[in-house]
């Protein structure tokens, strides 16, 4: 489940991608965490460094996991659409799903999972709905294919795309409560929260979720 | 390594073995805080002698690769020790060794081991030398059952586990196949009952005959049409004959005729015995989370795409149980075509993962 998608912003003083750092914001100090498809453990590192997390991963790239080990984080080369049922409820805190949920074959199955397993999930993924993904299909009748969706149509990992609006959809069927949603912007940066949930999808690049099961 | 008759081996048989030895090998310099050892477990038909030249053979140690200066396991920096099992016949007390009962070879008098047996002959071991814990357990195959035994029956004393190719139960098939090995020597007329020591002869045909049979479960369908294909041996056509014509046949004539010259038959006997019984999680009622349950050990757990004898679903079982233990515990499954025996083979992406999971814990452990 390598994060393939999106190559999202790095915060320019110490490197970290900015929604590494807007989920550690989320994340309690000393809490257990399974990053779900946590590629080269980028994300664990931080956590762990910055919130002394109990930190464990799943990755389907052997190049990934093999990282993880030399890092020192436990990682264990697996699929999410696969292994997640193997997980016991309440196993952790956190559950995250960074980047990673447009590449499963049963977002809906995942994210149940994720809510089963964690006490909190937390996902983020691109927004389909951006204005630029839209321009692309109403105006040039293509696929968009774009910085942050570098991949053609026939041979994208991403093969369950959604917008900001349809992830709501989706938390609201499968019973989860949003405890913080925020919409990164081109940039990176957050937007602002008293702006409505359309503009949000328009001009969201990335959403990122904390989730809470009902 | 000797312990007298006031020092037994408490055997899972019920029986308590003394006087009794066991024989080993050490690498590397155990440090001042004595908390770098290293304990390597070997498989099924493996000895002491890891890293240095078999003095039975005179071929390089069985797992070079993987032990050594600069190697995953850096004997410049880990004091790295290496016993032959219980049961065995590399030194070590096992069925040929002499009865202090009746002056003579024990053959099938010898109690029936267990893993947890080989473990706690390691342990004792590992007490006379003064070293409490160990920095990581690792082992392949029937090693890596004894990986998973140290951390369950030991875990304050395992800091770090890694097997590989390994298994927490050995399934039906594996017992079958050893069973059709075990049969093949007590066939052998020469085997008499067990007592061929006594009465001069070795039931070499039954051993070779097992080893052939066990060998083919060693590789993979892909190895063996790589190596051997249908290739004639030292011929061009088939010479209607039951000749080894093909090279496949002269290749397992070959290992089992070498292999005879340096293993025991009773001893080959026991040790597939050991690797039947093992079930770890039936020594914890059924559940193999309970054998780890609050265990702070680090696992890191592989196996080869290839292994059908001990395959991944075997180490993923281990996994599961691991993850519902709460234990810490990395697992990655190393593309290879060459079956089982890939553990003991070069396999980069297995030293790569072997080398992060190791220098990772050794930073964590303070290890210089």
């Amino acid at each position: 489940m390598a994060s393939s998608l999106a190559i999202p912003a790095t915060d320019t003083l110490t490197g970290h991608r900015l929604d590494f750092l807007l989920v550690a914001d989320m994340v309690e100090p000393g809490s257990r965490v399974l990053d779900v498809g946590c590629g080269d453990g980028a994300l664990l590192s931080l956590l762990r460094e910055r919130k002394d997390v109990d930190g464990r991963g799943i990755e389907l790239s052997r190049e990934g996991v093999n990282a993880c080990l030399a890092k020192g984080l436990p990682v264990i080369q697996g699929d999410a659409d696969t292994d997640l049922a193997d997980y016991p409820d309440d196993a952790f805190d956190y559950v995250i799903l960074s980047q990673t949920i447009q590449a499963t074959r049963q977002p809906r199955v995942v994210l149940e999972h994720l809510l089963r397993i964690g006490r909190r999930a937390i996902v983020s993924f691109p927004n389909f709905g951006h204005w630029r993904v839209r321009v692309d299909l109403a105006l040039r009748g293509r696929m968009p294919v774009t910085e942050n969706l570098p991949y053609s149509w026939y041979d994208t990992p991403n093969i369950h795309f959604c917008t900001i609006r349809d992830f709501v959809e989706l938390c609201r069927e499968v019973g989860a409560h949003m405890e913080k949603a925020v919409a990164l912007n081109a940039g990176g940066k957050p937007m602002q929260v008293s702006l409505p949930w359309w503009v949000w999808n328009l001009l969201g690049d990335q959403g990122v979720f904390l989730l809470k099961r009902k | 390594m000797r312990f007298g008759a006031d020092e037994p081996l408490m055997m899972d048989a019920g029986i308590a073995l003394a006087p009794w030895q066991i024989a080993y090998q050490t690498y590397g310099t155990l440090n001042a805080d004595r908390s770098n050892a290293v304990l390597i477990c070997h498989a099924l038909t493996g000895d002491q002698h890891v890293a240095n030249d078999n003095p039975v053979t005179g071929k390089p140690g069985w797992w070079r690769t993987m032990v050594g200066p600069g190697r995953p396991v850096d004997t410049n920096r880990f004091f790295v020790i290496c016993a032959n099992v219980i049961g065995g016949c590399m030194g070590t007390t096992g069925p040929a060794s002499t009865d202090p009962a009746t002056g003579q070879p024990y053959a099938l008098n010898f109690p029936v081991v267990t893993i947890r047996d080989m473990v706690r002959a390691q342990a004792a071991l590992l007490d006379k030398l003064g070293i409490e814990t160990l920095f990581c357990v690792i082992g392949g195959s029937m090693g890596g059952m004894q990986v998973l035994q140290w951390a369950a029956s030991y875990p304050q004393r395992v800091f770090a586990a890694l097997p590989i190719a390994a298994a927490a139960r050995h399934s039906a098939q594996n017992i079958a196949f050893h069973e059709v090995g075990r049969q093949a020597v007590m066939a052998d007329p020469d085997w008499r009952g067990g007592r061929y020591l006594l009465e001069g002869t070795r039931p070499s045909k039954g051993l070779a005959v097992a080893r052939m049979g066990a060998h083919i479960t060693y590789l993979s369908e892909m190895a063996l049409h790589r190596k051997f294909g249908r290739n004639f041996q030292d011929r061009s056509a088939p010479t209607f004959s039951f000749d080894a014509d093909f090279q496949i046949e002269s290749y397992l004539r070959y290992q089992g005729i070498s292999f005879v010259e340096r293993f025991d038959a009773n001893s080959y006997l026991y040790v597939t015995r050991a690797m039947d019984y093992f079930d770890l999680a039936a020594e914890h009622g059924g559940s193999l989370a309970k054998a780890f349950k609050g265990s702070a050990t680090r696992f890191c757990v592989i196996s080869f795409t290839s292994d059908w004898l001990f395959p991944t679903s075997d180490s993923r079982a281990i996994v599961h149980a691991l993850n519902a233990a709460a234990a810490s515990v990395a697992f990655v499954e190393v593309e290879s075509d060459k079956g089982h025996d890939a553990f003991l083979l070069d396999e980069p992406e297995m030293f790569a993962a072997a080398c992060g999971f190791i220098d990772a814990a050794a930073r964590v452990r303070g290890i210089a």
